[in-house]
Formats: C-alpha cells, sequence, structure tokens
C-alpha cells in the first residue's frame, strides 16, 4: 500500500502540464515497472476516463489503486496523486502574492499567463478537431467534416456568447444532442 | 462562524457539481470555475482567475484539481483549498469505483458514446468562449510581448508538439530577459 501511495506521488508530481501527455509516464510505472495492471486494462482505463468526468491521472490512481487494495487502496492512490500538485500551486500562488512588487516575479507570472492562454488554446483546438473530424490528426477537408458537430459548435458558441448560459447547460444541451444526431 | 460554515458547504457543493460535470479534460474547470466563482459569487475577478489557471497550469498535477484548490483558497484559506481538493476528488473516486464493476460492458455502449461524441463540441464552445473572454484581457494591455506571447505558445504545443513544461520554462526565461533588458535601458 506504501509502494502504491509513493508511485502516485512520483508520478502526481512529474506529470506537469497534465493531459495526455502523461499517459506514457503513467503506464510506464504502473504497466512496466510494478505489474499492478496489464496493458490492455490501462487502455481500457483510458478509455473510461475519456467517458467519466475527473482527470485522467485521479482516474488511473482511482482504478489501479481498487485493483490492488480495494477502497482504501483507491483513496491512497489518489491522494498521492494529487498531493504535490495541490502543495506546490498554493505555494507558488502565495509567493507571487507574497512578492507582488518584484518587477520580475510580475512579469513572469504577465507571461505565464499569456503562455497558459496559448496552451489553452491549443487543448481547445485538439478538441474541436476531434469533435470536427473524429481525430486529432486529421486530413483537413470538406468530405470527413462531421456537419452536425460543426453546426451543434457554432450554435452552442451563440448561445454561450449572448445569454451568458452556464457550462452545465451547454454540456446536458450537447450530450442530448449527441444522444439524437449519433446514436 | 455561521458565515464561513456557510462558505464551506457552498465550496463542497459547488466543487462537487463541478467535478461531475468536468467530461473532456481539466480545463473545462476553468469556464466553470468562471460561472460560479466570478460571475455568481463575485469571490474574484476574472483577472484573478488567469492568474490561477496560469499557475495551476504551470505546477504539477492535474490542472482541474490544482485549479479547485487554489479557488478554495481564495475564498476561505487553506480550509477551502482542502475542502475544495475533497470535493473535486469524490466524484471520479465514486464514478470509477461503480464503473471499474462493469467496465466492459460501460465502453462499448453506443448511448453513451453517442452523448460524448455531442459532448466534445460543447466543450470545444465552452473552452472557445472562454479564450475569446481571456484574450480580450490580455490584449487590452498593449504589451506585444505578452499578445505575441499567445499565438506562440499555440503554435509550440500545438502545431511542434513541444512539451508544455519546457514552453513554460522558456516563456519565464523570456519574461526575466525582457525585465533585464528593460532595466538596463532605463538606467
Amino acid at each position: 500500500m506504501w509502494k502504491l501511495f509513493t508511485t502516485f506521488l512520483k508520478i502526481g508530481l512529474l506529470s506537469i502540464g497534465g493531459g495526455y501527455g502523461i499517459i506514457p509516464l503513467i503506464q510506464e510505472q504502473v504497466v512496466e515497472k510494478n505489474n499492478w495492471i496489464s496493458r490492455k486494462m490501462f487502455t481500457d482505463i483510458i478509455t473510461i476516463s475519456q467517458m467519466t468526468p475527473g482527470p485522467l491521472a485521479v482516474n488511473t490512481s482511482t482504478f489501479v489503486g481498487l485493483q490492488i487494495g480495494g477502497m482504501i487502496g483507491a483513496l491512497a492512490a489518489t491522494i498521492g496523486c494529487i498531493l504535490w500538485g495541490v502543495i506546490i500551486s498554493l505555494a507558488l500562488y502565495k509567493f507571487f502574492q507574497m512578492h507582488q512588487k518584484s518587477d520580475y516575479v510580475l512579469e513572469v507570472l504577465k507571461g505565464l499567463k499569456s503562455a497558459s492562454l496559448g496552451l489553452i488554446l491549443s487543448a481547445a483546438a485538439t478538441i474541436l478537431l476531434l469533435a470536427l473530424y473524429g481525430s486529432n490528426k486529421p486530413e483537413l477537408d470538406f468530405l470527413s467534416l462531421n456537419w452536425t458537430a460543426l453546426f451543434l459548435f457554432l450554435a452552442l458558441l451563440f448561445v454561450l456568447k449572448k445569454w451568458k448560459m452556464s457550462p452545465v447547460f451547454i454540456m446536458f444541451v450537447s450530450g442530448i444532442a449527441g444522444f439524437i444526431f449519433y446514436r | 462562524m455561521k458565515k464561513s460554515i456557510k462558505v464551506y458547504l457552498w465550496l463542497l457543493a459547488t466543487n462537487l457539481f463541478i467535478s461531475a460535470f468536468t467530461f473532456g479534460g481539466g480545463y473545462v474547470v476553468v469556464p466553470m470555475v468562471r460561472r460560479f466563482f466570478v460571475a455568481k459569487k463575485h469571490y474574484f475577478t476574472e483577472e484573478d482567475l488567469i492568474n490561477m489557471a496560469a499557475i495551476a497550469q504551470s505546477t504539477p498535477g492535474a490542472i482541474a484539481i490544482n485549479l479547485s484548490a487554489l479557488a478554495g483558497y481564495k475564498v476561505a484559506g487553506i480550509t477551502g483549498a482542502f475542502i475544495s481538493c475533497f470535493a473535486a476528488v469524490i466524484p471520479p473516486l465514486v464514478i470509477l469505483t461503480v464503473i471499474s464493476a462493469f467496465y466492459k460492458i460501460f465502453v462499448s455502449n453506443r448511448i453513451i458514446a453517442a452523448i460524448l461524441k455531442g459532448m466534445e463540441a460543447g466543450v470545444a464552445a465552452l473552452m472557445v468562449d472562454l479564450i475569446i473572454d481571456m484574450c480580450s484581457i490580455i490584449l487590452k494591455r498593449k504589451s506585444f510581448f505578452l499578445s505575441a506571447m499567445i499565438p506562440m505558445a499555440f503554435i509550440a504545443n500545438f502545431i511542434m508538439g513541444i512539451h508544455v513544461a519546457l514552453i513554460l520554462f522558456f516563456c519565464c526565461f523570456l519574461c526575466i530577459l525582457q525585465v533585464f533588458y528593460n532595466k538596463k535601458k532605463g538606467k
């Protein structure tokens, strides 16, 4: 159980940037090094993670923890996984607040803001391509374009801009639309 | 005291709710937090939100959890951060525990796949909406350096596939260089 906790502590610490970039890291630790789960199962976990809410790392840690030590294992792995991120985030936030008067700190924070917006844009582009073409490395042509998804995307964006709808409402509507159009 | 308990309960409920609806990656949390913490309760400003998002992203771990912790901290200190984390972890923990019992059926279910396919468009719309608003805040500063950083980070990550950590590190380096240069020039 301790091994479980420390392994996920390590995964949590090394997984900067989140998302799909950290899949190889988790796979190496969980599948190859410790043989906790099979490769096939890991692929299934990734699929399930895409289908359920919550971050991939947390989902994987829950799944692996359950396999090895039941509910307590799941808790140990999950806590290990998020501990570093939360501590470092809070520390960094405090650091920026304390040194607000330093030009260097201020400029670095401003720069990070711009860069992270660029990265959010990159994530948005990936999801948009996934929605419109069904793959994130598509051939950009009109034939394989999913017109339903494009229409849905534009309509939802319009609704959001115009009436400032709740994100939860948008998720509901898009889920129902998916159920109607893609079934 | 009574008021702070109310705030804690609100944090707990809101984060549980946000976490349960975070399909499609951690970034969706940003518009969610914006909706509940900024637009509804005015606990902090959009400017604070970009600060927090930048920090949540620049540190290890899941962006969604880090951002929840920061938002909770901003509203109610360390206790708030703890409650937010706890609430953010519970939904995936519970859902995964339930699903792990019959995940084979779940993975091959066509109706669930259709709903999720629809949600991709929803997530994309939410993120584009957020990006438009956030970009306008940064562009208002009229700093060429900061404005150029947005497309640069985008190209580096999306087109060239450079690792996020490397991009953020390089960005810090450029910022420090820029301040250093401006100070020298100012002397």
